[in-house]
């Protein structure tokens, strides 16, 4: 025992071990975080009795063709009519119960729908023939007309004889990427003020730099809105050249007002502006303030609709989700890129994001240590 | 007389700890004062509190006849300060950076250029702060002190960790300093030949209280036995200055 205990490897394991659990920082990014991100993500796709996907079928208007559609008579297998949505439950023990909402809605509401990541899918019924309208680079539509079409098939069997065709969405705003790129836009802007930001300060405190400045008759303030004001310009810079590469590549458009855009890129500047200098305010430990940006803006990241829509989320959660800072600017851009939203449909969500700016703003200076 | 620099009664705690205890001290204008001590002495907090970074607990601290409340703009035009380890802006270059520093105090390009030349860093002009050597980023840091002409230069320990070289090198450039006779200077210091090259007077801290504050010359001839600081400072404490 005792040749073990001054026996080198082991001693440079015990000594490496002790290093991991005497920082905090590494046992939370390396313990906690993956916990509360399992926690998060578990309950937005495993953790759920029932899950629910959500479909648009198109109502045509004068003909009461989808009373009378394949559909209808399927579901009528399985009566679960609410607030005139058809919900279709398959059960299986072992896979999971999946609960099918079909919306009847007109064609321009689906492409709203499907736009904000509530749908991902489109049904029509038109002369005995189904169209399955989706994005054949989505995932999650793939498997949901893989579903849709079993369900179809076994069901009665003058259904399975209907022919059927896939539509393929490339649609300018109905697409994945036409979901994607608005939410990463709002992320950029989320990710570079908090490091640009926060992780700056917490740095020039750490190294005493912010303690030398302020020896100087340098204003405090210019400081911080030289900080801000550099850190707006690179958001800009780099907003302007995601959206040309989108453009470019993608063909992604601006359907909606491209002035409440602006309008509401210059709120969530502000927002996350007053937020990094709120995080950045106390703390000189350049591990602590990673720490606290991750823990901030990585939550965020993971529920506020950037990579997939928060529908999949609890409605216990989408209160809360939905009036994050970075879910509110993801869906106000998302709302101008893709649903032609002007400056009547972005005005709370501007309003909300400038107040929780200027209030974290000043709530930081109030608390803020220059040394 | 007038002095530049008066601490009167000054105190001050960090939750338990006494930092400085009763402290009064003056400096005359142009006078090189060393302030020497192990650590945990107080000497960086007794700086601190001149350069209006600390607030005392109790007593006054004046600058030029002024306190730091409601003075703190044209105080911090009358003095120039090197902390302990200050880091500058890695990716900005020696030149940038004084740049930088002239702005707060509304100075040109040309007095850049010349800070530049007296802590002899033309070289070096276009290189980037992380790229510098210790005493390269030193002597910037006296260069960033320097800009403003400043009445009180207060230096912390600006020669510890430096090569002998390096170090000489400092204190060529306050000695060109002390000998026009305009700038008062506070310099904390574990060097005793730093304190014996450099200051007319020095003041001995420990556990945040003055134990000797005279001329090297006086102070050695009123200890007895004494023949540099560093026996001074055993026959005072008992103790290594470095410990």
């Amino acid at each position: 025992m005792k040749k073990l205990y001054n026996n080198q490897l082991y001693r440079l394991i015990v000594a490496h071990m002790k290093e991991i659990v005497r920082e905090p920082a590494v046992l939370f990014w390396g313990i906690g975080f993956p916990i509360m991100m399992a926690w998060g993500l578990g309950i937005a796709f495993t953790n759920k009795t029932e899950m629910s996907r959500e479909i648009a079928v198109i109502e045509h208007k004068g003909t009461g063709s989808f009373q009378k559609s394949v559909l209808e008579d399927i579901l009528e297998h399985y009566p679960g009519k609410q607030k005139g949505d058809y919900i279709l439950p398959l059960q299986n023990e072992k896979v999971g119960n999946i609960n099918l909402t079909f919306h009847a809605c007109s064609l321009s509401d689906a492409h709203i729908l499907l736009k904000k990541g509530i749908i991902s899918m489109i049904i029509d019924v038109v002369d005995n023939k189904i169209y399955y309208y989706f994005d054949p680079a989505n995932a999650e539509a793939q498997l949901l007309y893989q579903l849709v079409k079993g369900v179809v098939y076994n069901g009665p069997a003058y259904y399975s004889s209907h022919q059927e065709e896939i539509k393929p969405l490339t649609v300018s705003g109905t697409r994945y990427i036409d979901f994607l790129i608005p939410g990463l836009l709002a992320m950029g802007i989320m990710m570079s003020s908090s490091w640009g930001i926060s992780y700056t300060l917490i740095e020039r405190r750490s190294k005493k730099l912010l303690r030398r400045m302020v020896a100087t008759p340098m204003k405090k303030s210019n400081l911080l809105i030289a900080l801000i004001t550099a850190r707006f310009g690179m958001n800009v810079i780099e907003a302007v050249l995601l959206y040309l590469f989108a453009w470019w590549y993608f063909d992604i458009q601006i359907q909606g007002n491209p002035f409440a855009l602006i309008v509401i890129f210059i709120a969530g500047n502000i927002a996350f502006a007053g937020i990094s200098v709120l995080i950045s305010s106390h703390t000189s430990n350049p591990e602590i303030g990673n720490g606290l940006i991750n823990a901030i803006v990585t939550p965020m990241m993971v529920v506020s609709g950037i990579f997939f829509s928060y529908q999949h989320f609890p409605d216990w959660a989408l209160p809360v989700i939905r009036n994050l800072p970075l879910t509110m600017l993801a869906d106000g851009v998302r709302s101008i890129f893709n649903e032609g939203a002007g400056m009547m449909n972005i005005w709370k969500e501007t309003l909300i994001l400038t107040a929780t700016g200027l209030i974290t703003f000043l709530l930081g200076l109030r608390i803020f240590k220059w040394y | 007389m007038n002095y530049i620099v008066e601490v009167q009664g000054v105190k001050k705690s960090f939750k338990d700890v006494q930092a400085v205890k009763t402290l009064n001290l003056s400096i005359k204008p142009g006078e090189f004062v060393g302030l020497l001590g192990p650590n945990g002495a107080g000497k960086t907090t007794l700086v601190e509190m001149i350069e209006g970074l600390q607030q005392p607990d109790e007593g006054v601290i004046k600058i030029a006849g002024k306190t730091w409340k409601s003075n703190t703009t044209e105080l911090h035009n009358l003095i120039g300060l090197s902390l302990q380890e200050t880091k500058f802006m890695d990716r900005l270059t020696v030149f940038e950076n004084t740049q930088l520093f002239a702005s707060f105090y509304h100075l040109g390009t040309e007095r850049v250029n010349e800070v530049i030349e007296l802590v002899e860093l033309q070289d070096k002009k276009k290189a980037y702060v992380t790229n510098l050597s210790g005493g390269q980023r030193q002597r910037l840091a006296l260069g960033i002190a320097l800009l403003n002409k400043p009445s009180i230069l207060l230096l912390d320990e600006p020669t510890t960790g430096l090569d002998p070289h390096a170090r000489r090198g400092i204190w060529t450039i306050l000695k060109n300093l002390k000998d026009e006779k305009k700038t008062s200077l506070i310099l904390t210091t574990h060097y005793m030949d730093e304190a014996e090259f450099l200051c007319d007077r020095i003041i001995i801290m420990d556990q945040g209280s003055v134990l000797a504050d005279d001329t090297l010359e006086n102070l050695l001839q009123n200890y007895d036995g004494a023949h540099n600081l560093d026996e001074l400072f055993i026959n005072l404490t008992g103790r290594h200055l470095y410990e």
